[in-house]
């Protein structure tokens, strides 16, 4: 066992979990003066049943809604006592915590200015309640609220842009990362925790559970999505656009996104659908076209 | 058992005392020979099971917490672990 990992072995996450990765990379790159907050969902319950715990900071579950304005209260509370300085108080929620659920209290946290970083952790639905389409299931994906037959090719919006809605705030800093590349994860966590007032990061962490994939791939998977330019890593700092720049750019020439889409379960109705698979591809290709991404 | 108020846990990391290795259908094993060091695996194990004391010693992964899930197998840049059935 890892003695200094700050989330403990024997929580109760899937095999291959791609989002306890991601707590882990998040704790190790925050350190131990950490207080976290965080909302109902898939790291909230495999990590805290009850008399247990995984955590080894201070920790405390809320609603499903308002993790932001817990952790508004804790900034609030320490500035009051002066016991502010050298603490970092992190917010964290599931996309369904955060796109669907939290979105108005982490525009409250936002827009009042308070020194916390928000991580969502984005696994693309609402894995722990059963799969469950969030408003950040892509195009095509198949949960068991968007199911794929005759008259449906699965989930049939494209996914809500959050980092973008997020960095409309003009918060200190907002990025979005991927667990496959978790240096640059990291980096943007310390370059997050750094800075005064309220900072944002989405991190893409893939669900063997809720995509259908082997357990293995996890990692794999992350950087597939940015190397084939479906996922965009990109941060802006002191809420000024002029900042804005994509810090891990896919390879030259990107990887076609079927690569990506053809491991994973949820998409597997659209292999033999060669007009769906154009449609991804022009959406992925407009999309990077807008960040400057050949 | 005895219910805190406010249903406060007050020992950290407590979550040891479930030990998930049962759940493993597949062993990974580390080929200490073609092993570099590099710790990538203990970067990238979702369950925190392997760590590395010395180098001479080598990453140790323990099988009481390890799920099997295969990612250290997997992201190994020097292929020295590798998954094996397991025997009950």
């Amino acid at each position: 066992m890892n003695e200094e990992s700050l989330f403990a072995s024997g929580h109760t996450a899937c095999a291959g979990c791609g989002a306890t990765i991601a707590l882990r990379l998040l704790l190790a790159a925050a350190g131990k003066n950490t207080i976290v907050c965080q909302v109902t969902g898939c790291m909230e319950v495999v990590s805290t049943g009850y008399p247990n715990t995984a955590w080894k900071v201070p920790y405390i579950h809320v609603a499903f809604e308002n993790a932001a304005a817990v952790a508004s209260g804790v900034d609030a509370a320490l500035k009051a006592k002066g016991e502010r300085e050298g603490k970092n108080i992190i917010a964290l929620g599931g996309d369904g915590g955060t796109y669907d659920i939290g979105l108005q209290a982490l525009s409250g946290m936002l827009e009042r200015g308070h020194d916390v970083l928000y991580v969502c952790y984005d696994n693309e639905a609402y894995m722990n309640t059963g799969i469950q389409r969030s408003s950040a299931t892509p195009y095509g994906a198949s949960t068991t609220t968007s199911p794929p037959g005759k008259f449906s090719i699965g989930e049939d919006t494209p996914k809500k842009p959050l980092a973008e809605i997020v960095a409309a705030h003009r918060p200190s800093y907002v990025a979005t990362a991927s667990v496959g590349y978790y240096q640059d994860f990291q980096t943007k966590v310390k370059k997050a925790l750094s800075k005064k007032g309220p900072s944002f990061i989405l991190v893409y962490t893939p669900c063997p559970t809720g995509w259908r994939t082997p357990s293995e791939k996890t990692m794999e998977i992350a950087k597939l999505a940015v190397d084939t330019g479906y996922l965009i890593l990109w941060e802006m700092e002191n809420g000024d656009r002029n900042t804005l720049k994509v810090t891990k750019m896919p390879p030259k020439p990107r990887k076609p996104v079927e690569e990506y889409l053809k491991i994973q379960g949820r998409f597997r109705h659209l292999m033999n659908k060669p007009e769906e698979l154009k449609k991804i591809q022009e959406l992925v290709d407009a999309e990077c076209k807008r960040y400057g991404i050949e | 058992m005895k219910i805190t108020i406010g249903a406060t846990v007050t020992e950290a990391g407590s979550s040891v005392r479930n030990k998930t290795g049962g759940w493993r259908n597949m062993r990974p094993v580390t080929d200490l020979a073609k092993c570099k060091r590099c710790g990538i695996c203990i970067i990238v194990c979702p369950d925190a099971v392997i760590s590395m004391k010395t180098r001479e010693e080598g990453p140790k992964t323990d099988y009481d917490y390890c799920k099997g899930c295969g990612i250290c197998a997997n992201e190994c840049p020097f292929k020295a672990i590798e998954m094996q059935q397991e025997e009950r």
